[in-house]
């Protein structure tokens, strides 16, 4: 297919996934995000699983976990309460990792030496996080979730991404633990070595990211790729690839405690884990065709619009 | 035209983790598709009628299970007959699949002197059966 065929093909994708998007939350717009009562109970999964289709095809291109879309933009147009949207954001972040892991391991493009160290402790701050977001009031989460998300809004927008690794000197818990590697880049055909510093900083900060995982219900790669990359000094593509690996364990983790709160309820987790799954399948594929940008300034705005929306329902002005 | 690098070996145990991650997540999607379709379809009768459910998801947690009578910990297991519990051992599934994969690389590391290593995938692991004991939940 031609370079202007495909592009035409993505973008139309990606238009209908806007549109999906729009028709699914419009039930939700249309009867007030607190009503909805009067609806077939199956309006609900259904429009949960086309919201999540599209999510999942602008989340990959644009370098997101679906965690992070889908708490702010369901908690916000849904009629759901926010324990459930929670508990449903960390399930679907979790089957993103789960399936993509194995792929991301064998390519060596999330290596295990770098992760483990890691999850342990944002695994283990991230059954802390999940019983403070659930022993808090939803206004309370709402405020602190709008906060966060037009952070990461500000840190997606402002953070410069390294593809350094090489030229790092690896500190004492680096070298220690024998973390580097070499990874083979499939575009350029070539390999490059890469290691690791400031390991104990990264450790503290990963603890922070786990509490924040847990209580949002949310993916953090936004927050790991950063600190993988930008703090150890891994390359942009092994950050990507262990952040991702890292999200399997310390999701699991939050996860069973939402599960063991009674705060998964199957009507909403498995049409949202199925559609952002087969979204994302379809991003993957736009991925080569579209232009990181252009999806990186939608998601951008999405989030901004979501944030906002999370900051006037937890404040009392939303209707 | 430049020469291309020969793609570098992973190491063993990565590789083992990733194969065993493969299967369960695999295990896990299967049951929970199965389970779910079951449950829409009225193949496996619900525990909370369909019709209802608009009135009971946009309740706060507390008021959800006061309401429902929904279970907490591990008391689901006694409901897996009914629909939506069914589809959450295909929930527990994935969420446990971690487990067998950092149990199986201890030796792994183990074996090659690698103690501390080991030791962080064993801590892991702990994190994961506590979470997953429902201790944390004990006296909701």
């Amino acid at each position: 297919m031609r370079p202007i065929v495909r592009r035409a093909v993505a973008l139309s994708m990606l238009a209908a996934a806007g549109l999906a998007l729009a028709l699914a939350a419009e039930p939700a717009l249309a009867a007030g995000a607190d009503a909805g009562a009067d609806l077939p109970w199956w309006v609900w999964p259904l429009s949960l699983f086309f919201v999540c289709f599209a999510l999942g095809i602008v989340a990959v291109p644009a370098g997101v976990g679906g965690g992070v879309l889908f708490v702010p933009i369901v908690s916000g147009f849904f009629p759901f309460h926010l324990d459930f949207v929670r508990g449903t954001g960390l399930l679907v972040a979790l089957a993103s990792a789960l399936s993509a892991g194995p792929s991301l391991l064998r390519a060596g493009l999330a290596d295990l030496r770098l992760a483990l160290p890691l999850a342990l402790l944002a695994s283990a701050s991230s059954i802390a996080g999940a019983l403070i977001g659930l022993a808090m009031s939803a206004q309370v989460v709402q405020v602190a979730l709008g906060v966060t998300i037009l952070g990461i809004v500000a840190l997606m927008a402002s953070a410069p991404k390294s593809e350094s690794g090489a030229s790092v000197t690896p500190d004492r818990l680096a070298a220690a633990l024998a973390i580097h590697g070499v990874y083979h880049d499939r575009a350029t055909g070539r390999n490059h070595p890469w290691n690791v510093h400031r390991t104990p900083l990264a450790l503290v900060l990963f603890t922070g990211i786990g509490v924040l995982a847990g209580m949002f219900g949310m993916g953090a790669g936004w927050a790991n790729v950063p600190v993988l990359n930008l703090v150890m000094g891994a390359p942009l593509k092994v950050s990507a690839g262990t952040s991702g690996f890292i999200l399997s364990l310390v999701d699991s983790s939050a996860a069973w405690v939402y599960l063991h709160k009674g705060a998964t309820l199957a009507v909403l987790t498995v049409p949202s884990v199925i559609g952002m799954m087969l979204g994302a399948q379809i991003g993957a594929r736009l991925l080569s065709v579209l232009k990181a940008s252009v999806v990186r300034k939608l998601v951008l705005g999405l989030l901004l619009f979501a944030g906002a929306r999370a900051l006037q329902k937890g404040l009392g002005f939303a209707g | 035209m430049s020469a291309r690098d020969e793609k570098p070996a992973q190491p063993p145990e990565q590789l083992h983790y990733a194969t065993l991650l493969g299967w369960g997540t695999r295990t896990g999607f299967v049951v929970l598709v199965l389970a779910f379709a079951a449950y829409v379809t009225g193949l496996l009768s619900a525990h909370i009628p369909h019709d209802q459910l608009p009135r009971l998801w946009v309740l706060p947690l507390d008021a959800y299970l006061s309401k429902t009578g929904a279970p907490t910990g591990w008391d689901w297991i006694g409901l897996l007959a009914k629909g939506e519990y069914a589809s959450i051992a295909g929930i527990a599934l994935l969420s446990a699949c971690s487990l067998p994969c950092l149990l199986a690389i201890i030796p792994d590391y183990w074996r090659r002197g690698e103690r501390m290593l080991a030791t962080i995938a064993g801590l892991i692991a702990l994190v994961l059966l506590f979470a997953a004991s429902g201790f944390l939940v004990a006296g909701h």
